[in-house]
């Protein structure tokens, strides 16, 4: 194993906490990821990290805790999404877009201004590509309680969630007040996403939310089943990028080694392609060899 | 403000605005506001490869946004376009921070790429900017029937025989030289934003589409002309005025809309 695990990475603390941290936060993003692909609503998931990436830098230049900027200026942008709120799935996407264009304008300014008033460098690539081996400890008792938060609210608004994000109309139809549904998981996703970010960086956030949750769903039969699966995958992808990492300071010439970002989103993509590759293999042998045995088929195709 | 080293920064400002102005139109009309967000950051990750080899950052913008730009064309296959569209995003992203981890740039040069820079366009890349920026004009002009068919209905354009494919894949490629043509003025970041903002406005304001078009592209250059004096004049990065005023446009409008609406309506009343 020692080609693939170096000899002592358990034993480094920083490695330890990203383990644990990332496992964490792999978990809640998968969860709610799988919510966010079914309701189509990946851009606002997305466009979320940088709103609340222009908190985290509001934050830090008022010197106020970064995790209340990430969280405020999250929840901000969700109701701003939300108030701008249009019916169709176009418009929707048009609505985030205004939201994150004004957030990337003023995390640019605030950017800026944290940039020319302190002498920290990097400060800029921290808040955007952040790394698991950069967090605050302090806060770690804050996510993890929010998290569990997040995911407790989830599973109490899950059946009314589920059947929205299905089918909108019949949802609305059987007395579920989609407005007020909808809401509350732009908050969750907010939240979700605002801890995700200041732990793991926007870019990773982003992988996290989308990608498990959408190669599970390819593959899954039921709700219960992708969120498993997706927590598979999304911890897979975080612990195997970080040991990955670890290892490629022996990979690359300048001995400096690669962002773990780069390689957990390098095993999210793997993890998506290779998942299709196989339904398609899988799907089209029971198409070809058993298509007249299936019930389903014989029916539909009278 | 208009000395001789600002030429460039009018000149290429103007042709961009123009540009973005009218690609960011269909963007808004085809509801593909994600992969217009995705393509930029691409450009980006483009721009920092190009800088790690020592190549002309003209070339890694250009082929990284065509590259973003067939990845979410290809992997729509599989998934939702605003899956594919994560994906892309998220997989070009953490190559610009592979190879900003590997080379040695200094922080300044990597924020201007993201936030822009008003210098960004130097005089020897103005000619193939101006270049490029005519193609995607020409381009755009011999889509314009194609592309708005296709855009108000999917099922229409293909039953009458339009290969939407090949228009969806014809728009990205434009989307992706334009967005490669305005990242290193605007910032990866922001090239979104004047993509979506001016637009978005401007379909508020006419339903016609040659005029919405029109007032389009004059809402993104007046925003890019603001810009451009307001970040001299105040030596804040340009991507802070671009993407406050996109927003405060679309803002501005949205609410002129519903006041006159309303006004109307009491009129007729």
């Amino acid at each position: 194993m020692h080609w693939l695990i170096e000899p002592g990475l358990f034993a480094n603390g920083s490695v330890r906490t990203a383990l644990e941290l990332g496992a964490m936060v792999s978990l809640v993003s998968a969860i709610v990821g799988v919510f966010t692909v079914l309701r189509s609503q990946s851009f606002a998931g997305h466009a979320l990290t940088d709103v609340a990436m222009a908190g985290g830098a509001g934050a830090s230049l008022a010197s106020v805790a970064p995790l209340a900027g990430f969280l405020g200026g999250g929840i901000i942008g969700a109701g701003a999404m939300d108030a701008i709120g249009v019916q169709r799935v176009k418009d929707r996407d048009i609505a985030t877009g205004v939201v994150l264009g004004a957030a990337t304008g003023l995390s640019a300014l605030f950017l800026y201004l944290v940039a020319s008033s302190s002498a920290t460098s990097g400060s800029t690539q921290l808040v955007l590509f952040g790394s698991v081996f950069t967090v605050d400890t302090s806060t770690l008792p804050y996510v993890a309680i929010l998290s569990a938060l997040v995911l407790l609210s989830l599973y109490l608004i899950r059946r009314p969630l589920l059947y929205s994000s299905l089918s909108a109309e019949l949802a609305g139809a059987r007395g579920v007040r989609l407005r007020l549904v909808g809401s509350t998981f732009m908050v969750m996703l907010a939240i979700a996403v605002g801890l995700s970010s200041i732990v793991i960086g926007s870019i990773l956030s982003t992988a996290l939310l989308i990608g498990p949750a959408a190669s599970s769903l390819k593959v899954s039969r039921s709700i219960v089943q992708a969120s498993w699966l997706a927590v598979v995958f999304g911890v897979a992808a975080t612990w195997l990028g970080i040991v990955f990492a670890y290892d490629s300071f022996y990979w690359v010439p300048s001995r400096r080694g690669l962002p773990v970002s780069f390689f957990v989103v390098m095993v999210v993509v793997v993890e998506f392609v290779v998942v299709n590759l196989v339904r398609t293999l899988f799907s089209k042998r029971v198409t070809l060899s058993n298509v007249s045995t299936l019930p389903s088929c014989s029916a539909g195709g009278a | 403000m208009f000395s001789s080293f600002m030429i460039n920064a009018w000149l290429s400002g103007t042709i961009i605005a123009l540009l973005v102005g009218a690609v960011g139109f269909f963007v808004v009309l085809r509801g593909s506001a994600f992969a217009a967000h995705a393509i930029p950051n691409g450009a980006f990750a483009g721009a920092a490869g190009a800088n790690l080899i020592g190549v002309n950052p003209l070339l890694g913008l250009v082929s990284f946004a065509l590259v973003a730009a067939f990845g979410i064309g290809a992997s729509s296959k599989w998934a939702k376009s605003d899956v594919a569209a994560a994906l892309a995003l998220v997989t070009m992203l953490a190559l610009g921070a592979a190879f900003l981890a590997s080379s040695t740039n200094y922080e300044p040069a990597i924020n201007a790429l993201l936030f822009g820079e008003i210098l960004g366009v130097s005089s020897s890349e103005i000619l193939p900017v101006i270049l490029l920026a005519v193609l995607c004009g020409l381009g755009l002009t011999f889509l314009f029937r194609p592309l708005l068919y296709s855009s108000v209905s999917d099922e229409l354009s293909r039953a009458s025989g339009l290969n939407t494919t090949v228009i969806e894949v014809l728009f990205l490629i434009i989307m992706a030289l334009s967005s490669a043509l305005a990242v290193p003025v605007v910032g990866a970041l922001l090239t979104f934003s004047l993509m979506i903002g001016p637009p978005a406005a401007a379909r508020l304001l006419s339903s016609r589409p040659s005029r919405a078009l029109w007032y389009s592209m004059m809402f993104s250059l007046l925003t890019l002309w603001v810009s451009i004096a307001s970040s001299y004049v105040f030596n804040l990065p340009i991507g802070f005025f671009v993407g406050t005023l996109s927003a405060v446009t679309y803002l501005a409008v949205r609410t002129w809309v519903v006041v006159s609406a309303r006004r109307v309506a009491v009129t007729i009343a």
